[in-house]
């Protein structure tokens, strides 16, 4: 165990964790931020995806003691946008997309990242880049969608 | 605060519903989304809350909470099913706060998620409980006001006596509301009238999905509660001998090992909450991560139980069974050995499904905290009634030492009707002596079991010279139990007809998976009444039109499942909207489907790749479901069953070898992704004011069999056994 100094949505937070521990379990046990979800621990399914420097990241996959030593700082669902005013989940609300909703902040936080280094997406675009998230109640058509949207409004 | 929570209201049904429409198909709601009603501003919050009944609570402002009764999976009946009671209430729904109800079998009836029958169950239950607290809310205004009540009228949550002018809001009434006597006969509304039915609503827990709020079973924290996991036997036939936990003792953060037995000796469980395996090793510790890495430190020894199966043993024996097994007779008409004898052709095709495993994206999980004296439980169950009563048993507990608590669930599909997990969950809380989170990892809930069986059916069918369908015998096994429906169609249009079921044990542990069995039969079977239209010589949708001409005007047989004239409604329909009859120049295919009250059909339009894999580029879906209450919510639903059956038929499989199962994760488990979902689905509603059947699942099954019919008139090629890309698969 040992305590490691973290930039989390504009805060810093300290959390005393094995060095290995992923950014994923501190974030959900230590620090109270479960917006960010588990879904498969092997960065397959997305449901885990944060930002790391503006870039989406499976949280699941990066050890706590790796971000602090990067000083990166994470950005979550939760620190997002003040309320959910971030174009893409105005859009995700615009288009009612989810379905059990589990999936849905990690796609937000793709979709995000994915506008943000692609302010124009073409469908091959979005389709590659939401290629790492799964929605198992098939909300995909919807994803597409809003995320067309949420360019629209960005742009 | 005035309360009124002993009353029932679930009362007899004084008006027709559905009555007076015609029944037609002519009226059909557009396939473009229409605008929806804005998010639901912040609403000020009532300094009191008036409880009309267990579902309706009036704030002195007019604020109104409706508390949401069954178990909410993602289909979306925490939206629907308060608007059926805010609709009788007749109040605006801008002013409705939705609240999760607990279980509370005292006032809410059947809390189940399962077989696409909330809405079904609910509709006159919750239109009468809406109507009751208004006419309560009335009588209260008539005596306020000093006139009749027959001469008031209700809009939007003010109550309006038209004589005098006189108007006076729900808010202002409802503390003597309460006081009221509950009626026993109310009016309901006559649907022609519906403001809020029918009108598409948002989820009204989107924004909180969409800011990542807590909201699921896994989300749930408690001061002072630890985390556990669960470690169960690596293959089917193994059960547990021993264990050391030394290792993972030893390790930070870990503070108990030890075994529970989840189903001890004299304790009768529900049905529900029978074991898949009935002893396994708990690890408690600190965290999620810590107790995720001790597990992996326990030396656990394994005993066989039973014999260790695997994948070619299963496809094998059900071939035997198919072609040696001694079957029961599920129906019989006519003659079917000597039409055989005397058919001028005769169609065979042989279909096979393998396991599927659920895979909701949250991983079973429950919260637990159990002591001497009380049971508090919650998380993401679709039936915690059943559960409430399996920790009774386990406990020796009276019901009102229990509490079970409802979270949005990520994800269902049936494999949260088995409550295992939740009873795993109360044991280990008992024995640490804390409240404990007991969380799967995704390993352990893809190996653990309930899988959707594996299956293989056999159709043949006779055709005379003019290429009728004169007999047709359909021969189904899987494991824990045949697929076959006996009197669903073509039950009921072919004068010589025989279905046989033969079952299968196996220790691989099966359940209910979204659509049960329809969601391999009928991608089976239409996808050989397809086959046989072309031996027939006949278009596939001519050819099933002229199947249920017969069972409209002189059906076949004692009885049959379906309504021939409704079945033949939406394979009209769809093929208008897809534009059958002209010539698009993709391949298609048609598929339609009876399931859950619910009639469906669906034309999918394919295209191949470069490397001549399917693509699906847009899906036409007519579904007849009655009255649909949430028109946003429903097309959400429908999309999401064409996808996920899209998704299974192409890549879904779970495989064994020697017992275990050979995927544990999504690296080799494939499911549908972004790319591989249509480009385009089109939804139309059938429009009949018939009340409200099935809808989280009746989209799924036939789009395995209109995939497998364009596939066919893409490549030229049928495909037979599921997944259809299996062969790319293992590639």
């Amino acid at each position: 165990m040992a305590q490691y100094q973290l930039t989390i949505n504009g805060e810093s937070r300290t959390v005393d964790v094995s060095p290995d521990t992923p950014l994923l379990w501190a974030l959900r046990d230590d620090m109270g931020l479960v917006g960010t979800k588990f879904g498969c621990g092997i960065g397959q399914c997305g449901a885990c995806t944060v930002h790391i420097d503006g870039v989406a990241m499976r949280s699941c996959q990066l050890p706590v003691s790796q971000i602090a030593e990067g000083e990166s700082k994470v950005t979550t669902i939760e620190g997002l946008s003040d309320n959910g005013t971030h174009p893409v989940q105005q859009a995700w609300l615009e288009h009612d997309v989810p379905q059990c909703g589990y999936c849905q902040a990690g796609q937000i936080m793709s979709a995000a990242s994915l506008l943000e280094l692609t302010p124009n997406p073409t469908d091959e675009d979005i389709t590659a880049g939401m290629a790492g998230n799964i929605c198992r109640c098939g909300t995909y058509v919807r994803i597409h969608a809003a995320v067309k949207t949420a360019a629209g409004k960005l742009s | 605060m005035s309360t009124n929570k002993s009353r029932r209201n679930f009362l007899k049904v004084s008006a027709a519903t559905g009555g007076g429409f015609m029944l037609g198909f002519s009226i059909l709601t557009s396939c473009e989304p229409k605008p929806v009603v804005a998010m639901q501003p912040e609403l000020v919050m009532p300094e009191t809350w008036m409880e009309i009944n267990g579902f309706i609570k009036i704030g002195d402002n007019g604020v109104v909470t409706i508390m949401s009764p069954n178990p909410e999976i993602g289909q979306n009946v925490k939206t629907a099913m308060p608007m059926i009671i805010a609709e009788e209430l007749d109040v605006d729904w801008k002013n409705v706060i939705v609240e999760q109800g607990k279980l509370d079998t005292e006032n809410f009836e059947r809390q189940i998620a399962g077989g696409s029958q909330s809405i079904r169950h609910g509709w006159e239950p919750l239109r009468n409980t809406g109507a009751t607290a208004r006419a309560m809310l009335v009588s209260a205004a008539a005596e306020t006001l000093e006139v009749p009540a027959d001469e008031l009228r209700t809009e939007n949550g003010i109550i309006h006596h038209d004589a005098s002018g006189k108007s006076i809001a729900y808010g202002e009434v409802a503390a003597l509301a309460t006081t009221m006597e509950v009626p026993t006969e109310v009016k309901l509304k006559d649907p022609k009238d519906f403001k809020i039915i029918g009108q598409g609503k948002k989820n009204v827990d989107a924004k909180k999905i969409v800011t990542g709020q807590p909201l699921f079973g896994i989300d749930v924290e408690r001061e002072g509660m630890l985390y556990a996991g669960i470690i169960h036997p690596p293959a089917f036939g193994l059960e547990l001998k021993s264990f050391d936990a030394a290792a993972a003792l030893a390790m930070p953060g870990i503070t108990n090992v030890f075994a529970i037995d989840c189903a001890p000796k004299g304790k009768e469980m529900q049905w529900s909450d029978a074991p898949t395996v009935r002893k396994q090793v708990a690890v408690v510790g600190k965290s999620t991560w810590q107790v995720m890495k001790a597990k992996k430190a326990v030396t656990v020894e394994w005993a066989k139980a039973s014999d260790a199966e695997d994948t070619a043993g299963h496809k094998a024996k059900m071939a035997d069974l198919i072609a040696n097994g001694k079957a029961q007779e599920a129906r019989r008409d006519g003659n079917p050995e000597s039409a055989f004898a005397g058919a001028a052709k005769i169609v065979e095709a042989t279909y096979s499904a393998p396991f599927l495993a659920h895979n909701t994206m949250e991983p079973m999980n429950f919260f637990a905290h159990v002591t001497d004296e009380k049971a508090e439980l919650h998380g993401p169950v679709q039936t915690p009634e059943f559960l409430e009563k399996s920790i009774a048993t386990l406990f020796d507990m009276d019901p009102a030492q229990i509490e079970v608590g409802m979270t949005r669930m990520g994800g269902g599909f049936g494999r949260r009707l088995y409550g295992s997990f939740a009873v795993e969950a109360a044991l280990i809380s008992k024995q640490a002596g804390a409240p404990i989170k007991l969380v799967y990892t995704r390993e352990d809930d893809m190996t653990q079991g309930t899988y959707r069986p594996d299956y293989l059916v056999k159709y043949r069918a006779g055709l005379d010279a003019d290429g009728k369908l004169i007999a047709f015998h359909v021969r189904g096994t899987g494991t824990h139990g045949s697929p076959v429906f006996a009197n669903r169609f073509p039950a009921g249009t072919v004068d010589n007809y025989l279905a046989e079921n033969i079952g299968m044990d196996s220790n691989i542990s099966t359940g209910a998976w979204r659509a049960p069995k329809s969601n391999f039969i009928a991608g089976a079977e239409q996808a050989f009444l397809d086959e046989v239209a072309e031996a027939a010589g006949k278009d596939p949708i001519d050819f099933r039109l002229e199947l249920f001409d017969r069972a409209i005007n002189d059906p076949v047989g004692e009885k049959h499942d379906y309504d021939a004239e409704r079945y033949a409604g939406v394979l009209k329909l769809v093929r208008k909207e897809s534009g059958w009859d002209g010539d698009s120049g993709e391949a298609r295919g048609v598929a339609a489907y009876y399931c859950h009250n619910s009639y469906v059909a669906q034309v999918l339009h394919l295209e191949l790749d470069d490397k001549g894999n399917p693509k699906v580029d847009k899906v036409d879906c007519v579904v007849d479901c009655g009255i649909v209450v949430n028109p946003e919510g429903a097309r959400n639903q429908i999309e999401g069953g064409i996808v996920d059956g899209i998704g299974h038929a192409l890549y879904g499989q779970m495989t064994f070898t020697d017992g275990k199962p050979d995927h544990q994760n999504f690296d080799t488990y494939r499911l549908i992704r972004h790319a591989e979902a249509p480009r385009e689905i089109n939804t139309f509603f059938v429009d009949n004011g018939i009340k409200p059947t099935g809808l989280g699942e009746p989209s799924l099954p036939p789009i395995m069999g209109a995939l497998a019919n364009a596939i066919y008139a893409a490549k030229g090629e049928r495909v037979y056994d599921q997944p259809f890309m299996g062969a790319a698969l293992r590639g």
